[in-house]
């Protein structure tokens, strides 16, 4: 073998080469990572966000855990209610939510999938305080005591607590003791929650706080199933196990009938059909509403009739769009032709008319249509004036499909005509002189001849304009009224006014897919590198 | 097409001349929308049509009163400031990060450099909406933390929040403009300094930044612009309090249409007007040093 090559230092000339490639690529990365992690940070990682908001549901199982759980066996197509553990779960649940003020939130959630909902809980959000009170009323009656916070506190407190409690200038977060969860486990959950919401919402104290009424339901449910429990410590074991032995003869709460008398809709199987199809933690049902579906418990189905707008929306933007690229194939086509065969003064000239528009503001564009179009706008007075159009039968062409188609082709045609121009100019004039020679027509010379070889300019163009229009909405928002919005309207819409965020990110998802699969084609036909900026 | 061979037919002399008129038609399209609110903008009454008078060209018909509720008014005085504090520190932001990173691309051994150029590249490909929505629920958890977490105050967090959305918008562009500048770099240039012992700074100061200027300044003008004529992502980002010019002319548009929005309208052709004759002198003096092109 042949003595290996060295460099200077000593090493052989490969590695001494890879060395410095490994430097020269570290290097470049180093350049680029600055601008990498920008851009990760203040776009690529917002739109994951958005991607992952499109399917996350778990408001359901984070506001009303009990309930989400007691539903879990509940067979929604026998059609009867729920049984009254639902319902306690729920009241317990609910209670929580009230006090957090996160209850009508819950119930915007779950008004996108059926209507009226919301109010079912706001109205039952005011009501829910009391349920139960006959049955804290009996507790009370049987042993004043059990008003009191300090036997709640006693009972339910870990030793750890009320001795760091005793050191401390504020209050520590309040700990259930092991006993309690072991004995009263309702009870100890609820009041776990009722502990936690005084301290943090309400900047209370347990300790100064009766409980809730679901507290004393909790209590209720955990001595009929056991009437003797026993907690280890100081706890008031007494008055337990005397209300232990007394439990069985209160009159039982019906919280089932407090929720239907709050609002009747609690008492159809409906509701909770709802509720328990979207229970999970991720759900596909803001896709599904983004096309008109639905999810029910008996499989997707799709919408009511006045509600699919979705579908209908999507291929309207996609007709709008694809018109729009048309006017421009057709309109940006005779100008490209003109600019790739005068000479290039004239050239440069006219390409400041194309340019002009480019450079010039969007809104700038968009209000000039808007004052052109209207009714006592510059286009129908010169009609009028001319005489083709009575004073009184103005054209409406504003707030309307014909609206939006103007004013956009108008925004993106230079987007068509630059890069066809640059596939134009590199056509050779000599072609059409020699199929003419050959004795083409003007015709089939073009036909036969030019255009094939400015199909990829039009190809080009084309999806520009329609990636770009397929997306567009300050313009359709503007001039496009009602009949010419496209989807991201409506994306608009729901982020800024109905506030159905979830279904918001589904339909950006949706368009965004789209428009990648678009761009993919363009960069298989033009690629990305050959994106061109201003001529 | 160019000029008419003598020999001609009449039908080819027909369609020569309307082929003409047809392109003059389709200019005329292009250009009369934007050039027509410019007399409009100097109405005297609070029409957006010409009056009598200013068809018969009176003077009484003209008048300054909407440039002077523009510059006045603080409806548009406000806006007009916010546009001219966002608009500069995003193209700062944007123009370094982004001339960096054109600079490390070109280099010749970039692992992946096709899937950093699409992330890059990527917010001018997604439709704005899109990156709106994403920015919204993003921007403002970040925004809250930015006033509970680092103590600062409402409003500036909200420029923070326009001014990163806004550089990320604009840095596609100077990625492309500066990366189309860099392909004819002559990289010997480089080696040929520091063979003559310059530091890279030295280098990169003296040799590579006057070479690539113009493309910096270029893409700089257009993430400029893209900033000054954004209005989806400071809609959904931003407070009234970074209310820009778009912004105002928008909600103009939308709600009560006033005269005004014409002045702003010209105001901001004049600015265009000017960046695009200031890119284009750029492009050549550009292609004219780079030699490509015979001047």
């Amino acid at each position: 073998m042949a003595e290996q090559m060295m460099a200077a230092d000593g090493r052989t000339l490969k590695s001494s080469l890879n060395r410095a490639l490994r430097r020269q690529k570290l290097r470049a990365l180093l350049l680029i990572a600055p601008l990498l992690l920008f851009i990760l940070i203040t776009f690529v990682i917002p739109i994951g966000q958005m991607l992952f908001r499109s399917v996350e549901n778990q408001i359901v199982s984070d506001t009303i855990p009990r309930t989400v759980d007691a539903l879990a066996d509940w067979d929604a197509a026998a059609d009867q209610l729920p049984d009254e553990d639902v319902f306690r779960a729920f009241a317990a649940d609910m209670m929580v939510a009230v006090e957090e003020r996160i209850h009508t939130r819950l119930g915007s959630r779950l008004n996108y999938e059926t209507a009226g909902i919301s109010s079912q809980f706001r109205r039952s959000g005011r009501d829910v305080e009391d349920m139960g009170e006959d049955l804290t009323a009996q507790f009370t009656a049987l042993d004043p005591a059990w008003a009191d916070p300090a036997t709640w506190v006693a009972l339910m407190a870990d030793p750890d607590w009320i001795a760091a409690r005793a050191g401390a200038a504020t209050e520590p977060a309040f700990i259930v003791s092991e006993s309690a969860r072991a004995a009263l486990p309702r009870s100890a959950d609820v009041y776990a929650d009722f502990a936690r919401v005084t301290q943090q919402t309400n900047n209370d104290s347990p300790t100064e706080e009766q409980p809730w009424n679901v507290v004393y339901i909790a209590l209720y449910e955990d001595l009929l199933a056991d009437p003797a429990p026993r907690i280890a410590g100081a706890a008031p074991n007494d008055m337990l196990a005397a209300a232990g032995a007394a439990v069985a003869g209160f009159a039982a709460p019906d919280i089932r009938a407090a929720f239907v008398d709050s609002d009747r809709g609690w008492g159809e199987t409906q509701t909770w059909q709802v509720i328990q199809t979207y229970s999970p933690a991720y759900t596909a049902s803001y896709f599904l509403n983004a096309v008109d579906l639905k999810q029910t418990p008996e499989g997707i189905q799709s919408a009511p009739e006045n509600q699919q707008i979705y579908v209908r929306l999507f291929i309207r933007t996609l007709i709008m769009s694809l018109t729009i690229m048309v006017s421009c194939i057709l309109l940006g086509y005779p100008v490209a032709w003109m600019l790739a065969n005068l000479p290039s003064r004239q050239a440069n000239l006219m390409l400041i008319l194309v340019l002009l528009p480019f450079w010039t503001s969007l809104l700038v564009r968009t209000s000039a249509w808007k004052v052109l179009l209207q009714q006592q706008g510059v286009i129908n007075d010169l009609l009028v004036w001319v005489g083709l159009v009575a004073d009184e039968s103005r054209l409406t062409m504003i707030n309307n499909a014909t609206g939006t188609i103007i004013a956009m082709t108008h925004i993106l045609l230079p987007f068509m005509i630059l890069p066809l121009y640059s596939v134009m100019k590199t056509i050779p004039p000599s072609y059409l002189r020699a199929a003419k020679s050959l004795g083409a027509t003007n015709w089939t010379a073009f036909w036969r001849v030019y255009f094939p070889q400015s199909v990829p300019g039009i190809g080009a163009g084309s999806i520009l304009v329609f990636i770009l229009s397929i997306g567009y909405y300050i313009t359709p928002e503007i001039v496009g009224g009602t009949s010419g919005i496209f989807i991201s309207n409506r994306i608009a819409y729901h982020i800024s006014s109905s506030l159905n965020w979830g279904l918001a990110a589904a339909l950006g998802t949706i368009l965004l897919v789209v428009v990648l699969a678009l761009y993919w084609a363009y960069d298989r036909i033009v690629g990305i590198d050959n994106v061109k900026l201003g001529g | 097409m160019a000029s008419l061979p003598i020999y001609a037919t009449t039908g080819q002399k027909i369609w020569h001349y309307t082929f003409r008129v047809i392109v003059g038609l389709i200019l005329f399209f292009l250009v009369a929308p934007i050039v027509i609110i410019i007399p409009l903008s100097f109405n005297a009454e609070s029409f957006f049509t010409f009056t009598p008078e200013m068809l018969a060209l009176d003077p009484a018909g003209y008048s300054l009163r909407h440039y002077r509720d523009f510059f006045t008014n603080p409806d548009w005085i406000r806006p007009l400031q916010n546009s001219l504090i966002i608009a500069p520190f995003a193209t700062l932001l944007s123009v370094s990060l982004g001339t960096l990173a054109a600079i490390g691309l070109s280099q010749s051994h970039v692992p992946y450099r096709r899937a950093i150029m699409a992330i890059m590249i990527s917010p001018m490909i997604v439709p704005l909406i899109i990156s709106a929505t994403g920015m919204f629920f993003f921007y403002s958890q970040l925004g809250l933390w930015m006033e509970s977490a680092l103590g600062f105050s409402r409003s500036f967090t909200g420029y923070v929040k326009v001014i990163l959305a806004h550089a990320a918008l604009g840095i596609p562009f100077v990625i492309i403009t500066v990366t189309a500048t860099l392909v004819g770099f002559d990289h010997s240039l480089t080696r040929a300094a520091a063979n003559m012992g310059a530091t890279p700074t030295q280098t990169f100061f003296k040799v590579q930044m006057p070479l690539i200027l113009p493309g910096v300044v270029s893409g700089g003008l257009f993430a400029f612009i893209t900033s000054f004529d954004e209005v989806v992502v400071v809609l959904f980002v931003g407070a009234a309090a970074q209310k820009t010019l778009p912004w105002q002319m928008f909600t103009g548009l939308r709600e009560q249409i006033s005269p005004t929005i014409l002045a702003a309208a010209t105001v901001l052709v004049a600015i265009s007007i000017v960046l695009l004759a200031t890119v284009e002198m750029l492009r050549r003096r550009s292609e004219r040093l780079r030699g490509l092109l015979p001047s």
